[in-house]
């Protein structure tokens, strides 16, 4: 039952034939026996995650049930969740119990879903790998010795070691689509602007975005029914037409024409990453797709235009922690600026402190024009590449991530090497649009190798239907870890 | 060597609306500490800014009021600051693009008009307060106040004297209050002034260097904290020295600005656009439905003042200064002739404004109303009661010894005040006051002509005031200069 | 523009993290290789470019002037490190 979908417990829930008390004590009981293995969780709460499954089974049983209601889903630790310990992984908000939902957990919560615990992640969001958590690193359940990427490595470790059905993340950078292609699972970064991003800690506003964790594209599907929503205290909420994103999954995909830009499988690209991929390309052209060639010139741009955008703006989106109003605050201090000059070095782990200091630097006098508005000048050329590129095909197709897995602390020294993890997946957050990993096959390590797909704005229903359909023909999202 | 004073203002104007500018709590003074901060306002982490339509609107009423331009599209950017009373660590305020630039306010000082250009005003947050007092040398923050909407109303350096910055200060204040975007309440801050002063020897074009005073809660201070500041810097230059740039902080207790010590870090504020906020833009309908909603302006009716009832352009400043004493003037004058009307107006500037002055009270509430006053003033022009008497029969209007339009006719009959107009009976009474006065008529006719005054008052006396002093004057020279 | 350790530890005043000199020293040697990648970025001409701020070109939505929210102090104060009488607490500030 563990290794069951979303979308069978919602079926099993339906039919009766399993409660949520139990569904959440199965995984409970998992959570309990693995969590030490990968490090999966922050918080579990199982007296309030039971009692939600209650409220739960007594609404289904009232006839007041929809398709989530009654299924376990972690929540990243990054989403406000009321009376729950939300710390974002970092010391700083180690002893924050969030007085407030964030919308996503409210949707979730109105859908009748139980949270199962806060997954853990990199700090503030900041890393590839989930080794910046104050928390102590994920492990990836294909190999305990390797990260499971990041930010969202909680989630995606919890999902590959069915830990939970379900799970959220969020996605700046890649942070849902790489740890996804680590762990072989499967996640959606919507269009920027369709999931509301109050009450998600904020890393860097105008590219934060959060979406759906799950092992099938289906899955993935029902849960962005309910995270996608109009949020009015969210100003950059998009107000669109409600839209069901399960209507197109069984929809064929011949002669769907799909993107590949050279510069996905250009010169760091793992060799064995680059064969799976091409085989899963090779397998939509069997589908009846239309493979053709795109460029995206300006795409190893996206890299350094993130790291002047993203730090810049999480200077200032982290400047709220102060030791004022909640939050860690230093045991000693002769005066304020000691109070905060302490109380930040020390709340902050050293990933975050250095990403606040570029991005006060490049935000400082002398440096703007420089750094901030040329990024965003370059920023826009990368996303009219993606236009030009949209032109002539439906969804652009690729490598999640150049490497699959690699061993914990073979990067951590070396922030350089680990912004580069993401070299494939930033330039969709800059160009604001929905981005997708499903797995499809693995390297010569046995290591699961994460496909990428990019589609258009508000094409999450076509690209959850590619996503399907290749997973009808293949079964890579349905293989298990070993030991699991 | 002659010194010229150059001072320029900021004025920050608390826009009366109900609810904060990016947050829906409440803007109520008043409140105990801390419960008119939301979740926003005391900036939880995952918490969005969403703009308040009505501060939007307040600012473009100030914009068309005063001829600027509104732009059509302006941006709120991130002002990036550590202090305990400023929770995001940041303030949104607009910065490149302010929503209203240029414009002009005219100024009246003495006889003289001016006109001081305004640079812009833009849209920002107010902070919260820090409390100083009663904490064990701790101090207190209260975020009530964190996140009221404020107009900063920035001024060319077009003022040379304390006169003329207060002058300014008042038609600015008079304004916002008129527009109805502001309470105008210095006492608990809703309109604060900081001045830039620098002195330049009298003839130089070239600014000399300047010093913020900020934070001048009062007409008063503010004159005062220029005149101070202007003498410092003209001593410190004539021994030798240089102005230093710097804010300074007036102190009302001792009379002078000294140096605030917690501002000595170089600033640099970071500005940029602030992500979670997507530009402002003013469509051309919106505007115009906001002109219509526009009050006749000061400006404009003082003009009118002049115009149409013939009043002195001074009189029109102070008739203009609240819509409550202009509507209680055209209220009063209304349909007059012009000298009627100009009676009306010295009444309402003298004898109405010292009583209310004296007792505390508004015009709104004034106890002797318009059209009373009205009634009264027509008396005196049509030669039925002096001014003295007048000014008897206002008393007992005011303490309520007739009700309605007709108060004061009714006054006037009731105690018989109506002015000695048959020359038959004043000039006996003339008669003997001259035969009874011998003296003063000699040392009249000897060329003292101050002998007259003392003649008058004995007839004025003799009829208990109410003959017509001007009648009596007229009466007397005749029959004194007819005896010599 | 050459990264200097003066640069870090400007920037960390201005973002108010203590930095000693051997934490500097390191920061400096990373945001040096950092600050080299990013220099890449001058590699194209974008004199012609409007900056992007956001992903979608919209106008802002504006919000009606009413209070939505009720007091929630003891709530909010239940997580902050030092409250008196409805204040949170800092150490003096001098004006």
């Amino acid at each position: 039952m563990h290794d069951a979908t979303l979308k069978t417990l919602s079926d099993a829930l339906a039919a009766r034939k399993l409660s949520s008390v139990e569904a959440t004590e199965l995984f409970l009981g998992r959570i309990r026996t693995l969590n030490g293995r990968y490090n999966c969780f922050i918080t579990v709460d199982e007296d309030r995650s039971l009692a939600q499954a209650k409220e739960a089974d007594a609404a289904r049983a009232a006839g007041r049930a929809e398709p989530l209601t009654g299924i376990p889903i972690a929540q990243k630790d990054i989403f406000c969740a009321k009376g729950w310990l939300t710390t974002c992984a970092s010391k700083m908000l180690s002893n924050f119990v969030s007085p407030y939902d964030a919308h996503v957990v409210e949707r979730f919560n109105r859908a009748g879903a139980v949270i199962i615990g806060k997954t853990n992640m990199d700090e503030f969001a900041m890393g590839s790998s989930n080794e910046t958590s104050w928390y102590g690193p994920v492990r990836n359940p294909w190999d305990t010795d390797r990260v499971p990427g990041g930010s969202s490595g909680g989630s995606a470790a919890a999902l590959a070691a069915r830990l939970v059905p379900a799970a959220t993340g969020t996605d700046t950078g890649g942070s849902i689509r790489q740890p996804c292609a680590l762990t072989g699972t499967c996640g959606l970064k919507p269009t920027y602007g369709l999931v509301s991003r109050y009450g998600m800690i904020a890393f860097a506003s105008s590219l934060d975005q959060g979406g759906p964790m799950a092992r099938t594209a289906e899955d993935l599907a029902l849960m962005l029914n309910t995270m996608v929503g109009f949020d009015l205290r969210d100003s950059t909420s998009l107000d669109r037409p409600v839209e069901d994103y399960m209507s197109d999954l069984q929809q064929s995909v011949r002669g769907l024409r799909i993107g590949l830009p050279r510069e996905f499988f250009a010169e760091g690209l793992q060799p064995d990453v680059a064969k799976v991929v091409e085989a899963a390309v090779a397998q939509y052209k069997a589908l009846g797709c239309k493979i053709t060639e795109v460029a995206l010139p300006n795409m190893g741009l996206s890299v350094p235009v993130y790291y002047v955008l993203a730090p810049a703006e999480a200077s200032s989106n982290l400047a709220r922690f102060d030791g004022v109003r909640y939050g860690y605050r230093t045991p000693q201090y002769r005066d304020l600026n000691e109070m905060y000059e302490k109380t930040r070095a020390e709340g902050f782990g050293a990933e975050v402190k250095r990403r606040i200091l570029i991005g006060t630097y490049v935000l400082s006098h002398g440096y703007y024009d420089a750094y901030y508005i040329r990024a965003q000048k370059v920023r826009r050329l990368i996303a009219e590449d993606f236009a030009r590129a949209f032109e002539k095909c439906d969804v652009i197709m690729g490598p999640t991530s150049p490497t699959t897995a690699f061993k914990l602390g073979e990067k951590a020294a070396d922030p350089l090497q680990m912004y580069l993890s993401d070299i494939y997946t930033i330039a969709v957050n800059l160009a604001g649009l929905p981005g997708m990993s499903i797995p499809c096959g693995f390297d010569t390590q046995g290591l699961p190798v994460g496909l990428q797909i990019i589609g258009n704005y508000f094409r999450e229903a076509q690209m959850l239907n590619v996503a399907h359909q290749y997973q009808l023909a293949t079964d890579w999202h349905s293989r298990v870890p070993p030991h699991i | 060597m002659k010194w010229e004073t150059v001072i320029g203002l900021e004025v920050h104007a608390q826009l009366n609306t109900r609810s904060k500018i990016f947050s829906g709590a409440s803007t109520a003074f008043g409140a105990p500490p801390n419960t008119h901060a939301s979740a926003v306002d005391i900036a939880l982490p995952g918490t969005l800014p969403v703009l308040n339509r009505a501060a939007v609107e307040k600012a473009i009423r100030f914009g068309l009021s005063v001829g600027s331009r509104v732009n059509s599209r302006s941006i709120f950017a991130r002002k990036n600051y550590f202090y305990p009373d400023l929770p995001k660590g940041y303030q949104i305020s607009q910065y490149e693009t302010p929503v209203v630039q240029g414009g002009s306010v005219t100024i009246v000082v003495g006889d003289a008009e001016k006109t001081v250009r305004l640079t812009r005003a833009h849209l920002e947050e107010d902070a919260g307060k820090s409390l100083h007092e009663d904490f064990h040398g701790e101090t207190g923050i209260d975020l009530n106040r964190a996140g009221t909407p404020l107009l900063e109303i920035v001024s060319e350096p077009d003022m040379r004297s304390a006169a003329e910055a207060v002058a300014y200060a008042k038609a600015l204040h008079g304004l916002v209050r008129w527009i109805d975007i502001c309470d105008g309440n210095m006492q608990e801050g809703s309109f604060r002034c900081d001045a830039n002063v620098s002195v330049r020897p009298a003839g130089s074009d070239k600014l000399g260097t300047r010093c913020e005073i900020k934070n001048l809660n009062s007409f008063r201070f503010l004159e005062r904290a220029i005149d101070f500041e202007v003498r410092r810097q003209i001593e410190l230059i004539e021994d030798g020295g240089s102005v230093l740039q710097e804010t300074r902080l007036y102190d009302p207790d001792r009379d002078e600005t000294r140096p605030m010590r917690s501002k000595e870090d170089a600033h640099d504020y970071r500005y940029f656009p602030d992500p979670d906020l997507l530009p402002l833009e003013v469509s051309e309908p919106w505007l115009a439905e906001i002109q219509a909603d526009l009050p006749e302006l000061p400006q404009t009716k003082r003009e009118r003042f002049v115009s149409v009832y013939g009043l002195r352009a001074y009189d029109a400043v102070v008739l203009t200064t609240s819509p409550e004493i202009s509507a209680y003037f055209e209220t009063a004058a209304d349909g007059a002739p012009g000298p009627v009307a100009k009676l009306c107006a010295n009444w309402i500037t003298g004898t109405l404004s010292a009583r209310l002055n004296e007792e505390g009270i508004d015009i709104i509430d004034s106890r002797v109303g318009p059209r009373q006053l009205r009634g009264l003033v027509e008396r005196i022009a049509d030669g039925t009661i002096s001014n003295k008497i007048a000014r008897d029969v206002f008393d007992a209007i005011w303490s309520g010894e007739a009700q309605g339009e007709q108060a004061a006719d009714a006054i006037i009959r009731a105690r018989g005040l109506t002015q000695i107009s048959d020359s038959g009976a004043l000039e006996k009474i003339v008669d003997e006051v001259i035969a009874a006065n011998a003296q003063q008529v000699e040392d009249y006719r000897g060329g003292k002509e101050k002998a007259v005054n003392s003649l008058v008052g004995q007839v004025m006396k003799a009829t208990r005031g109410k003959a017509n002093p001007q009648q009596v004057n007229e009466i007397l020279r005749r029959k004194v200069i007819a005896r010599g | 523009m050459a990264l200097i350790r003066d640069d870090v530890k400007r920037a960390a005043r201005l973002a108010r993290i203590a930095v000693n000199e051997a934490e500097a020293d390191e920061v400096l040697e990373q945001l040096v290789r950092i600050f080299g990648m990013i220099e890449d970025m001058r590699a194209v001409d974008v004199a012609a470019v409007e900056p992007m701020a956001h992903a979608q070109n919209l106008a802002l939505r504006l919000r009606d002037d009413v209070i939505t929210e009720s007091d929630q102090r003891e709530l909010f104060q239940s997580v902050a490190p030092r409250v008196e009488n409805g204040l949170y607490l800092v150490p003096k500030v001098i004006e």
